[in-house]
């Protein structure tokens, strides 16, 4: 067991953890951040990304200890100041954009990733961006809108309410 | 004008603030102190003898409480089909016993033969590699056609064969419809699969067993569709516990879509096993297990056969399909192929004559139940390829042919044993012919090919049947359950309400929608109004969500609840306002006198039914609480038209979807925005089943896609914007709401959609193809097309 | 998983001594092997992990004009950062999803050497040199079929150097499931003759194409390929494609990633 000490949403965390332990099971079960879910064991759903150093990482296939030291943003910590919905998150719910919400919290990391890095994407830039999460529930179209409405976009001429 | 509530309203969804803060309650986000893990060792092998399995090297290992086989479940009833099908001769199905822990046999990759308690589940993982099994191999019996042949090797040795049941429907129209066959002046055939599918919510299946020694009392977690009906399978028929000493608790659940109807080893394990090691065991499954241990889907191999007269009237059908069961009887398997199948064989069409033949096979793969849709998918799929390809042998227009045979006069009872109550098919086919800009498609295609693509444009029409369903009716087919559903409303002394619903919601939204139509109804706020599902010990005993019943069977209830308080509550405010009962009003929350400025606020009446103190005690109760239970009188049927635009990579085979568009008939709509987001789903399903998705077993029985590397999830890059309509509307004459469903049209709809348009396609080139099976993907459209 | 010591030193000879233990082994980004421990189809005693050496990081120059990435650079940092070689670029920013190729490395990409992988067609297609704590090695002499390479035991990849082609061009053709390349054809133009590196199609993993450079080399252009193929017999024949649909696909995305070079 070696000791990890790493900051969590703004917040110094650290635990004992074993060479094995995913950062995804460090979160979930150290930390109780429940939020970051797990949804295969191939490294391809994106149910667990979280944001390390800044970056979309898939949280189930990065060790824990690999993490140490790092800045982790998880989906907990997503909301704004006064707990309200971060414009992500209000988009979302705005564009019906999750159903059951089990991949919702992926979803929202990499979204949060790609306008990072690209503020205005168009709807193929989206597809593209989430090849690594998938959802099972919304056919995706919502997710699109969402995303880009969250950027500022105008998504008025994108078919159905 | 869209309004902002109740009724018609595209509320936005309550339960999403939960979900998307990370702070949802997931059943693997459920820990209780002392709790231990549990690893199932599982088959891997397809069929064989189980000789020995020694457990005496892992039962010593570090970190393990127990290991259990299968005799130690030597006491422990078989997991239970719930629905008995009666074959052609009149004999029931045969039915093999089904262990939560292998014995004497595995039969197929993927069953528990031993399962390991450890206090981590790393640990229960060493335990397990150090179980001993010794298994002689069997020959695989995989292929469905083999496996009914003489001398092939049995899945169960006690049952005669491997034929389940042998299904005529409708046996006495047989002779009718050979004889319509002889007579026509034009018979289409065709050969197809239906792929076998996984459901893939994307919760992998959880299961946490808890045990109170000082109360006796079992509580079980897990991800479930319908915790009541686990309660009442597993209690009764696995483990023995009467139903009042055990509570089932489906949280929140990731996805479903079938296979978390189904009563699980793994449930029951768990529940037994937090007695016998007195401590909560908690069991997550791994993706890759969910790939051997979910229920899968569909995997029917189908002879369909159209016979048309000489002005191209249809004037008779006829099918003869395999359906695959798997190793076992999974809890409504043996009803898929069958009662939501055959009866949905006329789809809008007014085929005098239909007979349906159901083969169903047990194989050494794992259970096949229901996969949204369920037998409608199927019985859509070959009857929208069948029209397609006879329009195309008779070089007439696909939409002309299916509007020239349409149903048009409701009610109207088909020759397979159902009434659809309304539907308009011409109307949803005119929309689609608006919203699908077909008058566009020839600029289209040319566009295309300048750029070296093909181009296809299908359509297809659909019905299905679903707010299942009347209880009387599936008792008679077989069903050894009621399909009734339950709700309770209580309203609080201070006005608010609480409503326990037997529907459970596991993205649906139940949790706004719900409560949109109780709003409605009284004309208050809807954050007034909670609803409350999924745990037996606070709901009154439901039936659960599957086959889009919730609003049509679960909304029912809950209106039938609502009527009563809202009747009791009158009676209140007739005594609070001094008036007959008859000039008491109900509107937008308050109790007025007919013709008068009198009025009681909804709250005042609230409260006088819990403070009685000026109260008709003497002609009604105090309080404020009712329950209702709505079993239904027949099915409803929604229906819709689709069309899919494709573009074929004629050096690739790749299929691109380029517009999709759906136009449904749900009968009225709580919440349009709820509504177009399950079309969405649906769609993103049925064209995963048409160009991604397959399940594939080898000769061996080894399942050769057994995760995500292999099965091809439908991803954002896969999936175009879709055009969805439901404006068509022809309300349910049967419930309060008039409401059809809506959860598994896009997933019955859209796979013919895409076969027929990629058929087009290709026939654009001059290739002779007439069909290929899904899913379509390029190696596979490639090779049709050499 | 089965447990594993974890380490993660700063410098190359730190890592190089980590790595003399016995079942001790290199971790990457981990995107392939955190997977494959998962299933517990490797139980090394300790991981190594190679993030921590800063002078295995970045993108640069090398004298001889070839672009030079650290052996634990990610695939998104390539994608950034080699502009100087924009259809390398191009090919590391497609290589799994955004968060794979946060975490990715070349380093570990080649190591690894799975048949279905990108990297090893532009490492073969651009005849890069990849070198090691001990050694240079030329692509044509570092892939060794399906999952194996030139390296010894212990040995890393420190960095490997690109030479950058007059024009280059990688077209993957995903396998729908994985999204790996079904086949993937990496074409690049040298001064001295074209290079053509497949990878997703053979079951000896990653190799060149000779006819096709052949006919390049003296045309290159799309049509010069006409009339060549290649035998699907002993090629990967599997649940998304038999052998002889991808040698046909290999044709095509040839003649694709000529077209498409620049």
């Amino acid at each position: 067991m070696t000791q990890v000490t790493m900051t969590v949403n703004g917040k110094a965390a650290s635990g004992e953890v074993e060479g094995r332990t995913l950062l995804s099971s460090f979160l979930r079960d150290e930390l109780k951040l429940t939020g970051t879910h797990v949804g295969c064991d191939t490294s391809q759903c994106g149910a667990c990304v979280v944001h390390v150093d800044g970056v979309a990482v898939k949280s189930c296939t990065m060790l824990a200890a690999e993490a140490d030291g790092a800045d982790v943003s998880t989906i907990e910590g997503q909301a704004n100041a006064d707990g309200s919905l971060n414009v992500i998150q209000q988009a979302f719910q705005d564009h019906h954009g999750l159903q059951c919400g089990f991949c919702t919290p992926g979803m929202v990391m990499s979204a949060a990733a790609l306008l990072k890095d690209n503020p205005k994407p168009s709807e193929q830039e989206v597809r593209d961006y989430l090849e690594g999460n998938i959802c099972r529930c919304t056919g995706y179209h919502n997710i699109i809108k969402a995303i880009m409405a969250a950027s500022g976009q105008d998504v008025g001429a994108i078919a159905a309410e | 004008m869209p309004k902002d509530g109740g009724i018609g309203a595209s509320s936005k969804r309550r339960e999403d603030v939960r979900f998307l803060t990370g702070v949802g309650n997931y059943t693997d986000d459920i820990n209780i102190h002392g709790q231990a893990h549990v690893f199932f060792l599982r088959s891997d092998i397809a069929h064989g003898t189980l000789n020995a399995v020694d457990t005496t090297a892992a039962s010593g290992m570090p970190g393990v409480v127990r290991v259990f086989t299968g005799d130690d479940f030597a006491g422990v009833g078989s997991i239970p089909c719930g629905w008995q099908v009666t074959d052609k001769h009149g004999e029931p199905m045969q039915e093999p016993a089904h262990p939560v822990l292998a014995t004497g046999k595995v039969r197929h990759v993927g069953e528990p033969i031993a399962a390991v308690v450890a206090e981590t589940l790393e640990q229960a993982r060493d335990a397990a590699e150090a179980i001993n099994v010794d298994i002689t191999e069997l020959p695989a019996v995989v292929d469905m056609k083999a496996a009914l042949a003489d001398g092939s090797a049995k899945v169960h040795d006690d049952l005669a064969n491997n034929l389940c049941y042998d299904w005529g429907f409708v046996e006495e129209n047989k002779a009718a419809t050979d004889a319509a066959f002889e007579a026509a002046a034009h018979v289409t055939s065709l050969e197809l699969v239906n792929n076998r599918l996984v459901a893939n919510p994307m919760e992998p299946r959880v299961a946490v067993g808890d045990y109170a020694r000082g109360t006796d009392e079992h509580t079980l977690y897990t991800t479930s569709q319908n915790p009541h009906v686990i309660r009442l399978l597993m209690g009764a028929f696995v483990l023995g516990i009467p139903e009042h000493k055990l509570r089932v608790v489906a949280p929140d659940v990731g996805g479903g879509f079938g296979t978390k109807i189904f009563h699980y080893q793994e449930e029951a394990f768990c529940t037994f096993a937090a007695k016998a090691c007195n401590r909560a065991v908690k069991w997550t499954s791994s993706r890759t297990e969910a790939f051997m241990s979910d229920a899968h889907g569909r995997d029917h191999v189908t002879k369909i056969e159209l016979a048309l007269d000489a002005d191209n009237n249809f004037t008779a059908l006829r099918t003869e399909t395999h359906a695959n069961m798997g190793a076992y009887l999974s809890t409504f398997a043996p009803s898929v192929p069958t009662w939501l199948h055959g009866t949905l064989m006329a789809g809008n069409y007014k085929t005098p004559l239909i007979y349906v033949n159901v083969k169903a096979v047990f194989t050494n793969t794992v259970p096949v139940d229901a996969y949204r849709g369920a037998g409608r998918p199927e019985a859509t799929f070959q009857l929208e390829r069948v029209v397609d390809k006879a329009a195309r042998e008779l070089g007439v227009d696909p939409i002309a042919l299916r509007r020239q045979n349409f149903i048009t006069e409701f009610p109207y009872a088909t020759p397979v044993a159902v009434e659809y109550d309304t539907g308009d098919y011409n109307a949803t086919m005119d929309k689609l012919e608006e919203m699908g800009d077909f008058a566009g498609f020839a600029a289209r295609r040319a566009a295309s090919e300048a750029k070296g693509k093909l181009r296809g444009l299908g359509v297809n029409c659909y019905i299905e049947a679903c707010g299942i369903a009347p209880s009387n009716l599936v008792g008679q087919l077989g069903a050894r359950a009621g399909l009734y559903e339950s709700a309770t409303v209580r309203v609080n002394a201070t006005g608010g309400l609480v409503v326990m619903t037997g529907s459970h919601s596991h993205g649906q939204g139940h949790e706004t929608s719900f409560a949109q139509v109780v709003a409605d109804m009284i004309g208050i706020d809807e954050s007034m109004i909670e609803i409350v599902h999924g745990d037996t010990s606070k709901v009154p005993m439901g039936m659960g969500t599957y086959g889009s019943r919730s609003i049509a069977v679960g909304g029912s209830a809950m209106v039938r609840a609502t009527e009563k308080i809202i009747n009791k509550a009158k009676k209140i405010a007739s005594h609070l306002l001094e008036a007959s009962e008859t000039d008491i009003e109900l509107k937008d929350g308050a109790f007025s006198v007919a013709g008068t400025d009198k009025s009681v606020a909804w709250g005042d009446v609230t409260l006088a039914a819990y403070v009685p103190h000026n109260y008709p005690l003497e002609d009604i109760e105090p309080g404020l609480e009712e329950t209702a239970f709505y079993d239904p009188s027949n099915f409803t049927y929604p229906s819709g038209a689709y069309a899919c635009e494709v573009e074929v990579d004629p050096d690739t085979g790749k299929v691109s979807i380029e517009r999709f568009a759906a136009a449904d008939d749900f009968g009225n709509i709580i919440n349009p925005m709820i509504v177009t987001g399950q079309v969405h789903g649906g769609l993103a399903q049925g064209i995963g089943q048409a160009l991604l998705e397959n399940c594939a077993y080898d000769d061996n029985g080894q399942l050769l896609s057994a995760s995500y590397m292999d099965y091809a999830m439908p991803r954002a890059d896969d999936l175009p914007m879709f055009s969805v309509d439901h404006s068509c509307q022809t309300p349910c004459t049967h419930n309060p709401l008039g409401v059809k469903g809506c959860g598994e049209a896009g997933a019955i709809g859209s796979p013919p959609a895409v076969v027929n348009a990629v058929v087009d396609a290709l026939q654009s080139a001059g290739k002779d193809v007439t069909h290929v099976d899904m899913p379509l993907s390029p190696d596979r459209v490639w090779a049709a097309m050499q | 998983m089965y447990n594993f010591d974890f380490e993660k030193p700063e410098s190359v000879a730190d890592a190089i001594a980590a790595l003399q233990g016995e079942e001790a082994q290199a971790l990457g980004g981990g995107q392939t092997l955190i997977p494959t421990l998962k299933q517990r189809l490797a139980s090394p005693s300790t991981l190594v992990s190679l993030k921590g050496i800063a002078e295995m990081q970045g993108v640069c120059m090398g004298d001889d004009g070839s672009v030079c990435i650290g052996g634990a650079t990610n695939h998104a940092t390539v994608a950034a950062e080699a502009g100087a070689y924009p259809a390398l670029a191009d090919t590391a920013a497609h290589i799994g999803d955004p968060a794979v190729r946060n975490r990715g490395t070349v380093g570990g990409s080649l190591a690894n050497n799975d048949p279905s992988a990108c990297y090893p067609a532009a490492a073969l297609g651009s005849g890069a040199t990849i070198v090691t704590n001990a050694r240079q090695i030329a692509a044509d002499d570092f892939f060794q079929g399906m999952f194996t390479t030139a390296l010894d035991e212990g040995e890393i990849i420190t960095e490997v150097r690109f030479p950058v082609p007059e024009k280059a061009n990688y077209q993957k053709f995903v396998q729908p499931a994985s999204r790996f390349a079904l086949v993937g054809v990496y074409v690049a133009k040298y001064a001295d003759g074209v290079r053509v590196a497949i990878t997703g199609a053979s079951n000896d993993g990653v190799f060149r194409w000779a006819e096709a450079e052949a006919a390049l080399s003296a045309n290159f252009s799309a049509s010069a390929l006409d009339g060549l193929s290649l035998s699907g017999d002993d090629m990967i024949s599997d649940l998304h494609g038999t052998g002889e649909y991808r040698a046909h696909l290999c044709a095509v995305m040839t003649k694709r990633a000529v077209s498409a070079a620049a």
